[in-house]
């Protein structure tokens, strides 16, 4: 580093959220204080526009070569504060967030001030660390106009559809024989009551007409190599195995029904049905007539193991009984439940069933429904918790509404495409309340009951939404990759391999190397560090037994910078620490 | 470069805008409001992850602002729609604010010195703001608005403060309403929605007690940068309540007001008490619901966590009535208790009411504008319902969000981002 620091501290106030228990004025002098900094002031939000236009201002009047904004978490607010930096001309590394709310106000509300003098130390710490850091070049990455989605359902085929008609080729790998997914078992559709199978084939139509889209049916993925742009999809398929290059990846692989086995005499066959199997029955027209029929509600979900609310079931469920209700009018149809979810405009549906003289009748969670199965005949005991008495019931067929399920393979493929699964086990997107369709891994993306149950509507939509995020890259024709990159020192790697062995983005490789000394030349490894796939996390830097990979912008004297600092409170002294 | 309008700067419409220009196209985002961000922006925190919602949404209202693909025309509204997909032109009136947009810098001076104080809309009417003002801090773009309906030298042709401070020269008393004509290949609809009112609900007593208030206002008063600073008041002493009762469904799954369920009520009314307990740990929620409809990804878990961990009691049943003691102020909620078949009354220092979320006021008017139709709830009908969502009767004419129908923000988000992929399918020429 060439030039001497002179940093500027920008102190948000964020409203209340800072202000209201740090004191920012004083933490504003203090700022003053330390070495380097040339100026400090406060921002009631540093966020807000006139924030920003306040640091830019700064950069030009105080000829500032580093800026520290005291605020919130870097997740939500750096890449603002960067870019508000890089138009004043800066390098956007040249950029330190220093969080005094979430690991300060927020913590201390109750000790105003200890969360003063705390705000101090961690500026002061951000002071000595800003100090050391050097610029930092972002890199283009091309990528492969096209795009693969995994999975033919409706989710996957939208997706597809949507990106083909952006003007991308796109490559569907679908591990059945046919496309559709649980369309395929479907009878009538909720809401509008359309057949599942018209509805399907209106989409496999257009899909397989559709000059842009290849379909690879009975074929699933071995192996997915390389990153955003760039991917490699090994494919496995009945005849031959395939490699397709891809630029992105969308996951619309669905779930499976939750079979009850064991619970409230289900055993697969018999009168005792799931949801799915009803529709079957329906669709092919098997189901004899009835006089009564029972349909119990969250088998499975909504309690101990399972804990989620599938969303979809209360629909089907009223779907299913209106069917039933239209079909055999006398019949007695009855919905036990614990709360109906019929979301949104679906509450039409419940009052069209209610009117139909489909009864609802509510159970507790502690004492639900019991069924007995003895040959033929069948009980249910509802103790019903409005009337506060029990009912019994000799339904000729039970419908239990299960929940849907992730896959199996899941786990599988998020290995493949190193992409995490939430604790429920579907796909676990970026941020569950602003990237509902990103994955954390750029270049990734889901849609439908992959992500979390969802019905045909909601597939659908979701299905657009990943080909609008996944067109962004292809229609830009690049991406800006991460900046803060691990780098090897080769004269120090002794070629062992153990970062090539713990990089969780596989961004570390060995290569061999031919050295020429005098009189031999030899042949050695060495490890390679692929910059577009590295984000920077540090774990082969601590673990490379020789010291030989730094990670930019997360350097050993800007570490111990910091660390000095903080064990220097008062009058730090900025002092070079050189490697 | 190929043109998109954007009709509503909620977190759908802010969405849409950003995938687009993303990926190279111009956008046109007009708003009716002073500022971007919709009701996303009045939020205090957002559910099931308690994320601070200005937080996560600031961040995308100054990347629209700052993006060179966006130019937000806020303080607008369409008047028009002629041509077709591919080719429209779109008529947009920009209202008067009496602000010149590029010279006013946001600084305030000229809100200090107003004289006229008016009730503040986007703190749900709790306190007071200036007939010069921004509608908060965080707004975007920061430019000052005129309320010309309160304005003195406007309605009086006295005061004249505002101009008199303002060192940049940005105040405007002669500034008239214009109008703008923008050709664009497609419009995305993204107007969200609006509160109901439950005055005329006498049973409630809302505007007649003063501890009855709506959830919106309720969502700027446990907000830190609300108008109380996050403290809950009630009356007569400003203390925070002891017992709170949040009843559900008022308006809605209600054939004689809105028959549809509002999809985020529960959830909010969970989150809402959460956030009460964080404030007072000596706080006691009590929800009074129909269903409690936690369908989304994690909601059912938020609910049980809200149950064990802040102590919420969950009363199934429509209360009848609201009473009020006229002396201490606190209320009675009068609630058929459906599991022991007895009327029951539970006292409580304060009521929130989860009031029904509407479709947005002009909703018709605009219908009748892009020639599109509206559903039987007044929301913007889809082309068709089930397979083609986000489309709407005119080709190229697409909606997103609550405006489409009932829905939070991960899944407005969601079609804020379908409706920018369908409309670069009509851009591109690929489809129609
Ligand atoms: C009390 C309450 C609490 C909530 N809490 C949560 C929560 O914790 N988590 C969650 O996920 N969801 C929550 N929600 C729901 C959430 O607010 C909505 O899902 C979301 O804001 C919908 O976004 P939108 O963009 O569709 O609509 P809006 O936010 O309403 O945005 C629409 C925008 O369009 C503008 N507009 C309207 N008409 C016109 C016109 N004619 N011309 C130009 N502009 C126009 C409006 O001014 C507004 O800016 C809550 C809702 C309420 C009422
Ligand atoms: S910094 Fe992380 S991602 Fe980069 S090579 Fe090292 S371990 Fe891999
Ligand atoms: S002229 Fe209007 S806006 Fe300006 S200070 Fe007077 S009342 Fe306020």
């Amino acid at each position: 580093m060439k030039d001497e620091p002179r940093i500027g501290v920008f102190v948000c106030h964020c409203g209340t959220n800072i202000g209201g228990y740090v004191d920012v004025p004083s933490v504003v002098e203090y700022a003053r204080t330390l070495v380097g900094v040339v100026h400090a002031e406060r921002n009631t939000y540093t966020c807000a526009d006139d924030g920003l236009t306040a640091i830019k201002k700064a950069i030009k009047d105080h000829n500032l070569n580093r800026v520290i904004v005291a605020s919130c978490t870097p997740r939500t607010h750096a890449p603002l504060f960067r870019s508000a930096v890089a138009d004043a001309g800066l390098n956007p590394y040249l950029f330190e967030l220093v969080n005094i709310r979430e690991h300060c106000s927020w913590v201390h509300m109750k000790e105003k001030e200890a969360a003063t003098q705390k705000a101090k130390d961690l500026i002061r710490m951000g002071v000595a660390r800003t100090a050391l850091l050097e610029p930092q070049e972002e890199i283009r990455i091309s990528v492969t106009p096209s795009a693969l989605v995994i999975g033919g359902g409706i989710a996957g085929m939208t997706a597809a559809l949507s990106i083909a008609n952006q003007g991308f080729k796109v490559d569907i790998v679908e591990k059945d024989s046919e496309m559709g997914g649980m369309l395929r078992y479907l009878n009538d559709l909720y809401p509008g009551g359309r057949k599942a199978s018209l509805v399907m084939d209106e989409f496999i139509g257009k899909v397989k007409n559709h000059p842009k889209i290849e379909v690879h049916t009975s074929s699933t993925i071995k192996k997915v190599d390389g990153y955003i742009g760039n991917f490699t999809v090994s494919v496995q398929n009945e005849k031959v195995p395939l490699d397709i290059k891809t630029g992105i990846i969308v996951v619309a692989t669905g779930a499976d029904e939750f079979k009850p086995v064991n619970l409230y005499g289900y055993s697969g066959s018999g009168n005792v049905l799931t949801e799915l199997e009803l529709e079957e029955r329906l669709k092919n027209g098997s189901l004899q007539k009835l006089d009564s029929a029972i349909f119990i509600q969250c088998v499975g979900s909504r309690g101990e193991g399972r804990s989620y609310c599938s969303r979809i079931c209360c629909n089907v469920a009223i779907k299913n009984s209106k069917l039933l209700k239209q079909t055999f009018p006398e019949a007695d149809i009855n919905i036990l439940h614990n709360g109906i979810h019929a979301y949104g405009t679906y509450e039409k549906m419940y009052r069209e069933a209610q009117e139909l003289g489909v009864g609802f009748r509510k159970y507790s969670k502690e004492k639900p429904p019991e069924v007995t199965v003895d040959g033929e005949r069948m009980r249910v005991k509802l103790y019903h918790e409005l009337m506060g008495r029990e009912i019994e019931y000799t339904p000729d067929i039970i419908v239990l509404s299960t929940p849907l399920i992730p896959h199996p393979e899941n786990g599988d493929l998020s290995r493949m495409l190193k992409v995490p699964l939430g604790q429920d086990g579907f796909f676990l997107e970026a941020h569950v309340k602003l990237r509902p369709v990103d994955f954390a891994t750029d270049g990734i993306f889901l849609c439908g009951s992959a992500r979390a149950p969802a019905d045909i509507i909601e597939s659908i939509n979701q299905g657009y939404s990943a080909a609008s995020r996944a067109a962004i890259p292809l229609m830009n024709g690049y991406v800006q990759a991460e900046a803060i990159t691990a780098v090897v020192d080769e004269t120090k790697c002794i070629g062992c391999g153990y970062c090539a062995s713990i990089c969780p983005y596989r961004a570390a490789s060995m290569n061999e190397k031919t050295v020429v000394a005098e009189e031999v030349s030899y042949i050695t490894r060495k490890s390679y560090i692929n910059p577009a796939l590295c984000k920077g996390c540090g774990t082969c830097a601590a673990g490379c037994p020789a010291g030989a990979i730094t990670p930019n912008h997360f350097t050993l004297p800007q570490i111990m910078a910091t660390i000095k600092a903080f064990q220097q409170p008062g009058a730090y002294i900025y002092d070079r620490i050189k490697a | 470069m190929k043109s998109v309008l954007v009709i509503g700067g909620g977190i759908a419409g802010i969405q849409s805008s950003l995938d687009l220009a993303n990926r190279g196209y111009h956008i046109y985002l007009v708003e009716r409001e002073p500022s971007i961000g919709g009701h996303m922006a009045l939020l205090d925190k957002t559910f099931p992850t308690n994320d601070c919602s200005m937080c996560i949404l600031a961040p995308k209202m100054n990347e629209c602002n700052a993006h060179p693909n966006i130019d937000i025309l806020s303080y607008s509204e369409v008047m028009d729609l002629s041509g077709n997909a591919g080719d429209f032109t779109a008529r947009v009136q920009r209202k008067a604010r009496y602000i010149n947009e590029e010279k006013c810098t946001g600084c305030g001076d000229c809100t200090a010195k107003c004289p006229s104080k008016v009730p503040n809309e986007y703190n749900g009417n709790l306190d007071k703001r200036k007939s010069i003002f921004l509608p908060y801090p965080q707004a975007v773009p920061r430019v000052m608005t005129i309320d010309r309906e309160h304005c003195i030298y406007l309605t009086k042709g006295k005061c004249g403060n505002c101009k008199k401070v303002c060192n940049a020269g940005a105040v405007d008393y002669e500034q008239k309403d214009t109008f703008v004509d923008l050709n664009v290949a497609a419009v995305i609809v993204a107007t969200g929605f609006d509160m109901f009112d439950p005055t005329h609900m006498q049973e409630y007593g809302y505007g007649k007690y003063a501890n009855v208030i709506t959830a919106m206002e309720y969502e700027r008063m446990i907000c830190a940068s609300g108008p109380t600073g996050g403290h809950l008041e009630t009356a007569p002493d400003k203390e925070h309540p002891g017992k709170i009762a949040f009843i559900q469904c008022v308006g809605s799954r209600d054939l004689q007001h809105n028959p549809y369920c509002c999809s985020v009520c529960c959830m909010h009314a969970i989150k809402e008490s959460i956030l009460a307990r964080e404030h007072y740990e000596d706080i006691k929620p009590y929800i009074f619901y129909t269903d409690l409809r936690a369908v989304g990804k994690g909601f059912e878990e938020y609910a049980v966590r809200g149950e064990k961990e802040y102590g919420i009691k969950y009363i199934r049943g429509r209360p009848g009535q609201i009473t009020e003691d006229a002396s201490t102020k606190t209320l009675t909620v009068w609630y058929d208790d459906t599991v022991n078949r007895k009327v029951k009354g539970l006292e409580v220092d304060m009521a929130v009411l989860c009031t029904s979320l509407i479709p947005a006021k002009g909703s018709d008017k605009l219908a009748a504008i892009l020639d599109i139709e509206l559903d039987e709830y007044g929301l913007y009908k889809s082309r068709d319902e089930l397979t083609a969502p986000l489309d709407t009767r005119r080709p190229g004419v697409f909606i997103a969000g609550y405006c489409q129908s009932p829905k939070d923000i991960p899944e407005s988000v969601a079609q804020g981002s379908g409706a920018a992929a369908r409309a670069t399918e009509v851009a591109g020429g690929a489809y129609i």
